[in-house]
């Protein structure tokens, strides 16, 4: 995926529905409930099927041949969340407070499934018990309906350091 | 602090005792580069798997105690370890974590040397003193002096004298043996990426959790109970799937670890939690498609009774001091890699069983993502633990630190070991602090282990 394809988004019909302005808006909607820690309504955000993906090496082509660093389905990603509600999350004890800023928005043109390809570059600080770190990266999203309606069917994070040594990540980029 | 504190033999000796240690052990800067030289510059160290250099020439970058290393096969097909430092003016001369080359060659003056660390070529050579000698060893890259590769697992040892390798591994060659043993074909290979992660705490700590059984219940309790309120209908992959039975099953209560896991532990500080899993709780259970697959695969390659033998080796995490554990079960492995007193990264890698269905590998993949991931559900939480560990002890708190637990009921195991009543025994803590003792005092055999516990 590189540059706007007009040829290929305009074969889609669903794409034609979303324009740069929308997408943006609800990728800012997005990256304010993780920054608040409204976890439940980010879960909400997407689809039945969805999956949310940060690959642990850079071009990772897949998530079941490599390791990632985060690869939920559905199922994991709902425990995921709530456990970041638990009480008893000692790795969040103290909770994490995040900043995020999401711009370079682009439109790209899709594959086989339905949905629109969003990419953007983020910015993301986080800061727990004296320390702070600095996460950058793109952030892709398949984004599909319209409006209220509409979700993420699935969300790759690309990590510039993904194959850097970490300590723990927590808190869903 | 206690940067300048005795080192002699007697002042370390007194630091472990059979059921405490003294918190300098984790702490103390000076001891760590003791541990530095004496351990890690004495014992056998894994490094690599020979799947990582198949063919001539290639070769992977790694450090064993901080030393940049180079491991290649060379063109006879031999493995060596050479010190990543060129002769001439100190340049690490391999910048690269791995490739396939025929010479080495230094980035500042052209140095270049055979894939053994002879020196083959310099440029502008007609310039240095008459006693210069491109085949002297002080013109080479430096061989580590002792490579070992057993089944494909590389070892070495920074020290030209020592226990052999034989006799350092033991009885715990058989984990070993359980990952190759359980490959069809015979044959495993690093596959899948590599996850590094890392934490503000000693790299002891890290040893000291994986065989702790009285940990998981209450450290894990927030993916334990995440995981028990899932809904099994939503979607999955299969990811997703095997992430939660094993948070799952990271919550069976006290009295399973007490009445049907057990720990075992060898000299030279070597250990596995056994019995924690066996097939019909893994995620291939007997009545898997995947599992079935494989076990005829098995089957019809190694026969009825081996299939048999190899499946009724039930080991959890079998850790091989100081620097490895390896999963069998779910083909994992952890290369603990010691940055600073208080600084620790590890790798971990996933091998691919030659013959298994492919399904098989794609569940180690999804086992490693919620074991060894750094965004883990799980090991977020051991991270944590290693973090605050460090955090307490740098208060004045208590001046000793206990692994006692068990300690009046371990019992003597059949292979010349020592294994707990059950498996939340420290045993494995103690038997690591007596082989810590072995080398730490220079006794490099590190029989000390009945010594400490008479």
């Amino acid at each position: 995926m590189t540059i706007l394809d007009t040829e290929a988004r305009s074969s889609a019909p669903i794409m034609a529905k979303m324009d740069l302005r929308t997408c943006e808006a609800f990728l800012i909607h997005e990256a304010r409930l993780l920054d608040e820690g409204h976890f439940d309504a980010w879960l909400a955000l997407f689809t039945p099927d969805a999956r949310y993906w940060v690959p642990s090496q850079p071009g990772q082509m897949s998530p079941f041949d490599t390791v990632s660093l985060m690869y939920d389905d559905r199922r994991l990603l709902e425990t995921r969340v709530r456990r970041l509600a638990d009480p008893r999350i000692y790795s969040q004890e103290p909770r994490s407070r995040t900043s995020r800023i999401v711009t370079n928005l682009s439109l790209e043109p899709g594959g086989s499934e339905p949905g629109q390809i969003v990419r953007s570059k983020f910015i993301l600080v986080e800061f727990r018990r004296e320390e702070q770190r600095l996460f950058a990266g793109t952030y892709t999203h398949r984004l599909v309906g319209d409006g209220d309606t509409r979700r993420i069917a699935m969300k790759r994070v690309d990590l510039v350091n993904c194959d850097a040594p970490l300590d723990g990540l927590v808190v869903p980029f | 602090m206690h940067m300048n504190a005795d080192q002699s033999e007697e002042a370390l000796s007194r630091l472990v005792e059979p059921g405490r240690v003294h918190r300098r052990i984790y702490t103390d800067p000076a001891i760590f580069e003791l541990e530095m030289s004496r351990i890690f510059g004495a014992a056998w160290t894994y490094v690599g798997h020979e799947s990582q250099i198949k063919h001539p020439g290639d070769y992977f970058c790694t450090r064993v105690a901080r030393k940049s290393l180079v491991v290649v096969r060379g063109q006879d097909g031999e493995i060596r370890a050479l010190h990543n430092q060129c002769a001439h003016r100190g340049a690490m001369v391999v910048a690269n974590d791995a490739g396939c080359t025929g010479e080495f060659q230094c980035c500042y003056h052209g140095w270049t040397y055979h894939l053994d660390g002879r020196l083959k070529a310099v440029p502008l050579n007609h310039g240095y003193p008459d006693d210069f000698d491109p085949r002297s060893p002080n013109t080479a890259m430096v061989q580590v002096p002792r490579v070992k590769s057993y089944r494909g697992f590389i070892f070495l040892s920074l020290a030209a004298q020592g226990q052999s390798f034989e006799d350092f591994i033991g009885y715990m060659k058989t984990s070993l043996d359980d990952m190759v043993d359980r490959a069809p074909d015979g044959e495993i290979e690093v596959a899948g990426g590599v996850f590094k992660h890392t934490y503000n705490g000693n790299w002891k700590l890290y040893l000291e959790n994986l065989c702790d059984a009285a940990h998981p219940w209450f450290t894990h309790r927030s993916s334990i109970a995440a995981a028990e309120q899932q809904k099994d209908d939503v979607y999955s992959d299969g990811s997703g799937e095997i992430a939660i039975r094993q948070m799952r099953q990271n919550g069976a209560p006290y009295s399973f670890w007490e009445s049907q896991v057990g720990i075992w532990t060898y000299p030279n500080g070597h250990s596995y939690l056994g019995d924690y899993h066996d097939d019909a709780k893994l995620v291939a259970a007997m009545n898997d498609p995947t599992f079935q697959e494989y076990f005829a695969a098995l089957e019809a390659r190694k026969g009825k009774a081996e299939t048999q033998r190899i499946m009724e080796v039930r080991r959890w995490n079998s850790n091989i001091y100081p620097n490895l554990s390896m999963m069998s079960q779910f083909q994992q492995l952890r290369v603990i890699h010691p940055v600073a007193v208080d600084r620790t990264v590890v790798h971990t890698f996933c091998f691919k069983l030659r013959g298994a269905p492919e399904q098989m590998f794609r569940n180690a993949i999804s086992f490693a993502n919620v074991v060894n991931g750094t965004g883990s559900l799980v090991l977020t939480d051991d991270l944590e633990i290693y973090n605050r560990i460090t955090l307490g002890l740098g208060s004045e708190g208590a001046e000793w630190l206990q692994i006692g637990r068990g300690y009046k009921s371990d019992v003597p195991d059949a292979h010349g070991g020592r294994k707990g009543k059950n498996s939340t025994s420290e045993v494995y803590i103690r038997n690591m602090f007596d082989a810590w003792r072995g080398y730490m005092l220079g006794k490099a055999d590190a029989t000390s282990r009945h010594e400490a516990v008479a």
